[in-house]
């Protein structure tokens, strides 16, 4: 059985209105390489009907504004991953939209979709954690909508559950446009057999003082390290309070997620063991990478 | 229901669609266009890429009204959008190369290059990937091998191992900016004839570049209906009942057929008939996917819909789900209704005094290795289509009997089993070959035949089985997943005098060819080696898995790991070379295997092993030389003392890699062998317009076995190879070629076709040398004309003497020189033979030399092929990544009827036993496949296709067409021993199960294990109930 109707709307009003009359029989869809997947495979229930967010105006953009980049949630991984403006203030997410899946499903499936679906290890997701991004939630009141900016992390409420409403939708994202002495990276580690999810996804943004030894501001993202995407606080203190940026910070930002990440085994994907591993060895891959590109970027700006 | 308005190919289309509907189902359902295919339904291989206003998507979970408004292109449109680019712009470059020449110049450069470089086979990826690539070359003319692999990485190709794809991508884009395609470079072979030995494409291959060629699923006939087939949910249960009137009640459901629907016999079975036709009354369901009940409704969707409807009410029995516990005597029994419990076969080669044999070794080596199920990944799902007798369609034509279309490897076999279960006679069944879209042995058994025939016959009806790829991976037979106890005893010169083995085969829920399949692993436990002593046993058992049969390398594959991974242990303890030690103890002319079997012709393994070992030696004095590291390609370096030892072997560190190269040897038997009665039957047919068909019913799934016959063919009529047609897979029209497995039908049907033409030919001689009042051995065939070979008849009249030995040569490689009144066109020999009453038309039965049943000594087979692989892995010391980069290849077959082909053939079967060492696992857990999707079964894609080196070795049998034996299969047999062999070498690491599992083996690392029998798919080990 497929959905019945399949809605295109222009505009967000349009999106949630249809969505709240549903009632919850309906479902937003975006790229929906993750959503029709699930109904095919029977992991989600059928919805009565699709609402097709891509064809909302403007949804899909990129742009600067007032000191934030502002990245639509229809926005295609493909679209992230060639933007220059994402290329350069935001690397990781540049680099995390790049590696997923092949380029026929990074040209439909979008960043929303990936934040959406919740899942703790989704490549975008963990690469818009690190920039410290916010979320903007529009909300249906019955006459209009309203929308409102969010930390990222409050939006995920397990693994494969988000905290929108129905009457909500995600509307853009958008992170702090740090020009200088910022810089930030994402890697991963994959294994060849089984299903296409990272065993362990990092990413990290540094911004550098004047000296360019010392961090001002760190940001850390990993996963799967719980059960919503992660962000290794205490490493990234760890790292604030460094006097240099050097190896033994790094080390000690490593110990320091490594006991805090909440990892597990999962079935056929990567022991809980290999995983600790996989987190010293993502962020000591990760962070001087990071850390290189904030450098040059003084040297430069 | 919504309207939907977009611009296909050029063309606008409006067209009432329902909200549910795919960009897949609309263009191929309901405008027809096939090229666009559907592999796997969930995004994952690729096939069904096409693009939307320019930018590629996979159209299978696409929604057909994303694609509103817009402009889609397909393969089918993709040559006229090219030339309607092409004709403002400048010259057109003309090629003169084979007979496809004309065509591929009207096609886009990317079809063109496929076309030439041999990178379509099956053709079922390839519209896909042709499609996928025009996205990279739209934005970059000139890309590496990076860029084409990061475009091209969830692109799957099972066929060809990618190489030929990555330098077809180049070729065309070299095209598209110079307007020169260069040419495909080849391994060096033997001097080709006419046509034999030459690099041809594909005689299929525009039709599968361009989307033309039909594969089941694309025909449709007048009035179809669809099957869906209900299968057990449990591993082992007794069908109680079965419910089906809700399902019945469904409008447009027009029957549901169970076991009471069966006619004839209830069960088929290709050795044995054991296996249900359906699981009902005194046949229990033995595994997850048997078939229960068949749906026939108006759509497939609706079909599908009404199984959910049936109720089936299981008695659910013990399961037993391992070989080992199979054998026990307590075990729960499959077949209660054979001798021998579980046991489906006890297979022994005895050889010589094994005690004496490990008495006299100086160094024993016993190890137990464990290989997984896997699966053959076919990209075309199976689809069979029945049409009953009687029924006229507008496109495909009357129908005189029931006739099934299908993409089979056997389909004399297919005939023979719908006819039992119909209980019709054999010649009441037509079975019909469609273009196939991969087989590697999992098109053998019964699939969905019988169902499609039956429901065409209780419908009156024709009738489409498609199956979904959940259906595919779920329910036909998989490779045996083994556990294989092998001991060697060695002098310490090397000599090994003993080889002990114990094997278990898990050969699931039903016979299929799961005896014979273990046979040769048993025969094969050897090695290519000449051993003093063996004493092996081998279990094949029956389990509640899914039955396991014919794969690619047919048992030998798991023996071969078992086998070459002990060979580099016990060199290791004996401080030997691997390939010395391997040299010390490899086959040559005058061995004896351990079934009893002189080795009288044909044995190229020296060669294998010194043409590898040379390539290895040149890989270290290029990097020595030029002091270039091992990563060079990758910004990598090393310095050549980063080298650990002289060793060909030893491991090089660069940064957190170690690299190394490790080493394998294979052979494998081409045809059934051990006394089964081995033939191929071949028609030819000469026509007076100067063409001829040649026929036979063998299986043409992507391995070009019609270019193989065509070469032969033309070569013994000395025709143009554009006049021969091949006919294959049709019971009516095409003697039976038999079966399409065990590497045998270049040497069968090459042969038979061979013979066939040669036949002709004499007969054809005869009528022209009455013409020309000469003996008929001097008439001789040349691109179309029959002339008289003076040269040869101032030989037969004895004129010149020792006529010139060279005269051969020379008719085989110049154009003889001939003339005009003593010549007549091959057309108008045709028109004499027919004048003169004889038939146009004649079979030849090929008879391949006999075989002895194993045991009783003598030749269990009548040809062998060897081959080397050399694999140069690197891993990752920090996360125990494992990469093949470069693998070297040698492979003996004989002859190289067509050296483009047989590329093609190596390269594919050496990336898929890359994914038997590293990437694949059918895994069943209690009987329950855990693998339900393609997502969670990954056969290489083509990032882990490595840059491979390949040498043909061209050692001639006597009796094969030319000199060949197979290669189907030997191609992927040394691999992935080669991979394990490697890993230790690098790392210290003896990997004694497969797949290499990365976490485990880092694991392994880091503790200093030496040995690691985990592997990937082996249940987790702190937290059971992890997600």
């Amino acid at each position: 059985m497929r959905w019945r109707a399949y809605h295109t709307p222009a505009t967000i009003e349009e999106a949630l209105a249809l969505l709240s009359r549903y009632e919850g029989a309906a479902q937003l869809v975006a790229g929906g390489t993750d959503l029709i997947l699930d109904v095919q495979q029977g992991n989600h229930a059928t919805p009565q009907a699709l609402i097709d967010v891509t064809t909302i105006r403007g949804l899909d953009a990129i742009r600067e504004e007032g000191g934030w980049i502002v990245i639509g949630a229809a926005t295609t991984h493909a679209a992230l991953e060639s933007s220059p403006l994402i290329r350069s203030y935001g690397t990781a997410l540049a680099e995390s939209c790049s590696v997923v899946g092949g380029p026929q499903v990074r040209n439909v499936a979008t960043i929303g979709g990936n934040v959406a679906h919740a899942l703790p290890a989704a490549d975008g997701t963990i690469g818009l954690l690190a920039l410290d991004a916010e979320v903007q939630i529009c909300t249906w009141n019955g006459v209009g909508v309203e929308c409102a900016w969010q930390p990222l992390l409050s939006i995920f409420a397990g693994p494969g559950k988000n905290r929108l409403a129905i009457n909500q939708m995600i509307g853009a994202f958008r992170f702090p446009m740090r020009a200088e002495r910022t810089g930030s990276a994402f890697d991963r580690i994959m294994r060849p057999q089984g299903v296409a999810l990272p065993i362990l996804g990092v990413a990290a943004q540094v911004t550098l003082d004047e000296s360019s030894e010392r961090a001002t501001a760190v940001t850390i993202a990993l996963g799967p390290a719980g059960p919503i995407p992660f962000r290794a606080t205490e490493s990234e203190t760890i790292l604030l309070d460094a006097p240099r940026l050097d190896e033994a910070a790094i080390e000690a930002a490593v110990v320091a997620a490594q006991r805090q990440a909440e990892l597990r085994t999962s079935k056929h994907r990567a022991s809980k063991e290999y995983r600790h591993e996989m987190v010293a060895v993502l962020l000591r891959r990760v962070l001087p990478k990071a850390i290189e590109r904030a450098q040059s970027r003084s040297r430069f700006v | 229901m919504p309207t939907l308005t977009m611009t296909v190919n050029g063309v606008q289309h409006t067209l009432d669609v329902p909200a549910g509907r795919f960009l897949s189902e609309v263009l191929r359902y309901d405008l027809k266009l096939t090229g666009v295919k559907i592999g796997c339904n969930e995004a994952e291989c690729g096939a069904c890429t096409v693009l939307v206003n320019g930018r590629s998507v996979d159209s299978c979970i696409f929604p057909a009204l994303k694609a509103q408004g817009a402009e889609v292109l397909t393969i089918e449109g993709l040559a006229d959008t090219w030339r309607k680019q092409q004709s403002a712009s400048a010259s057109v470059h003309l090629h003169e190369n084979g007979d496809q020449g004309a065509e591929l110049e009207t096609l886009h450069p990317l079809q063109e290059a496929f076309v030439r470089y041999g990178a379509t086979q099956c053709g079922f990826c390839t519209p896909g990937f042709i499609m996928q690539a025009k996205t990279l070359l739209d934005a970059n003319l000139d890309p590496g091998d990076e860029e084409i692999k990061h475009c091209l990485k969830d692109t799957y190709c099972r066929c060809t191992g990618y190489a030929s794809i990555i330098n077809a991508v180049k070729a065309a884009a070299e095209k598209m900016r110079t307007g020169q395609m260069p040419e495909p470079s080849l391994p060096e072979h033997v001097e080709p004839l006419h046509y034999v030995g030459q690099p041809l494409p594909r005689p299929d291959a525009i039709d599968k570049v361009t989307g033309r060629a039909l594969y089941a699923d694309d025909y449709w006939f007048e009035g179809m209906l669809y099957g869906a087939t209900l299968r057990s949910e449990h591993p082992h249960a007794r069908i109680l009942s079965i419910d089906a009137s809700a399902a019945e009640a469904l409008p447009g459901v027009w029957c549901v057929l169970t076991q009471k629907d069966v006619p004839g016999a209830l069960r088929h079975g290709l050795v044995e008939a054991d296996w249900p036709v359906f699981a009902g009354g005194d046949y229990a369901a033995r595994y997850v996917g048997d078939p229960i009940a068949l749906v026939v409704a108006e759509t497939d969707e609706l079909a599908h819909d009404a199984l959910k409807l049936i109720r089936v009410e299981y008695e659910v029995l013990p399961a037993v789900t391992d070989p080992v516990t199979a054998r026990r005597p307590d075990a729960p029994v499959l077949h209660p209704d054979r001798p021998d419990g579980n046991l489906l076969k006890h297979i022994k080669v005895r050889h010589g005094d094994i005690e004496a044999g490990f008495a006299a070794a100086d160094v024993i080596v016993e190890r137990t290795y464990r290989t997984p199920m896997t699966e053959h990944a076919f990209l075309e799902p199976e689809c069979s289509i029945g049409v009953p007798a009687g029924w006229n369609d507008p496109c495909f034509g009357y129908h005189d009997k029931l006739t099934v279309y299908v993409g089979s490897q056997i389909p004399y076999a297919d005939r023979d089993q719908v006819a039992r279960c119909l209980g019709l006679p054999k010649e009441a069944v037509r079975i019909k070959g469609t273009v196939m879209g991969g087989g590697f042995g999992g098109k053998e058994d019964i699939a969905g035949q019988i169902h499609a025939a039956l429901a065409a016959q209780v419908t009156g009806r024709p009738v489409k089985i498609l199956y979904t790829r959940e259906e595919s991976l779920r329910f036909h037979p998989k490779r045996h997943p083994t556990i294989i106890r092998i001991k060697t005893g060695a002098k310490r010169d090397g000599t090994i005098t003993a080889v002990e083995a114990e094997l278990y085969g898990d050969s699931g829920a039903y016979a299929s060819l799961g005896e014979k399949v273990m046979t040769r692993a048993t025969t094969h436990a050897t090695g290519p080696y000449v051993v003093g002593s063996a004493k092996i046993d081998c279990y094949a058992m029956y389990t509640n898995n899914a039955p396991c049969g014919a794969f690619r390398g047919f048992g030998v594959t798991q023996s071969a790991f078992a086998v070459e991974s002990n060979m580099d242990i016990v060199a290791e303890a004996l401080g030997m070379d691997p390939i010395e030690f391997r040299r010390k103890n490899a086959m040559r002319v005058g061995a004896v295997t351990a079934t009893g079997q002189v080795l009288r012709e044909s044995v190229g393994l020296l060669t294998c092993l010194e043409k590898v070992e040379k390539a290895i030696q040149e890989w270290w004095l290029e990097r020595e030389q030029e002091g270039r590291g091992v990563g060079v390609e990758k910004g990598e370096c090393a310095s050549p003392s980063d080298r650990l030892s002289s060793s060909l072997f030893a491991p090089l560190r660069v940064g957190n890699k170690v690299y190394a190269w490790g080493v394998a040897a294979g052979y494998k038997n081409t045809g059934l062998g051990g006394g089964a009665p081995d033939k191929s039957e071949a028609e030819i047919e000469v026509f007076p317009n100067g063409c001829a068909e040649i026929r036979t019913s063998s299986a043409e799934m992507g391995q070009n076995l019609i270019g193989v016959l065509a070469a032969c063919t033309a070569e013994e009529l000395g025709l143009p190879i554009r006049n021969v047609r091949v006919l294959v897979m049709d019971t009516d029209l095409t003697p039976d070629g038999g079966p399409t497995t065990a590497s045998r039908q270049t040497y069968l049907s090459g042969n038979a076709a061979r013979l066939a033409a040669r036949a002709m030919r004499e007969r054809l001689q005869g009528v022209v040398a009455e013409k020309f009042d000469v003996p008929p051995e001097v008439i001789a065939f040349h691109e179309g004309l029959a002339y008289v070979d003076e040269a040869r008849l101032a030989a037969v009249r004895g004129e010149t003497q020792g006529a010139q030995k060279g005269s051969r040569h020379l008719l085989q490689h110049l154009r003889p020189a001939i003339s005009r009144s003593r010549s007549l066109p091959f057309a108008e020999a045709v028109k004499l033979l027919i004048e003169e009453g004889r038939s146009p038309k004649l079979r030849y039965e090929y008879w391949a030399p006999k075989t002895q049943p194993l045991g009783t000594g003598g030749d269990m087979h009548f040809a062998f092929s060897y081959a080397v692989h050399a694999a140069l892995v690197s891993i990752d010391t920090e996360t125990g990544e494992v990469t093949v980069e470069r693998v070297v290849s040698a492979h003996d077959v004989g002859r190289a009827i067509n050296p483009l082909s047989l590329l093609g053939q190596i390269e594919g079967g050496i990336v898929m036993g890359l994914g038997n060492a590293l990437t694949e696992h059918y895994i069943v857990e209690n009987g329950v496949p855990w693998t339900r999707h393609l997502g969670q079964y990954k056969m290489p894609g083509i990032k882990h296709a490595p840059q491979m080196c390949n040498f043909i070795v061209e050692d001639p049998t006597a009796e094969g067409p030319y000199g060949a034996k197979g290669v189907g299969e030997i191609s992927s047999i040394p691999i992935s021993p080669a991979i394990t062999n490697a890993i230790y070498n690098a790392v210290g690491v003896r990997c004694l199960a497969l797949p290499v599992d990365q976490d485990a083996l880092l694991l392994a690392m880091k503790r200093g294990e030496r040995e690691l029998d985990r592997r990937w798919g082996d249940p987790p080990i702190d937290s059971p109930t992890s997600r």
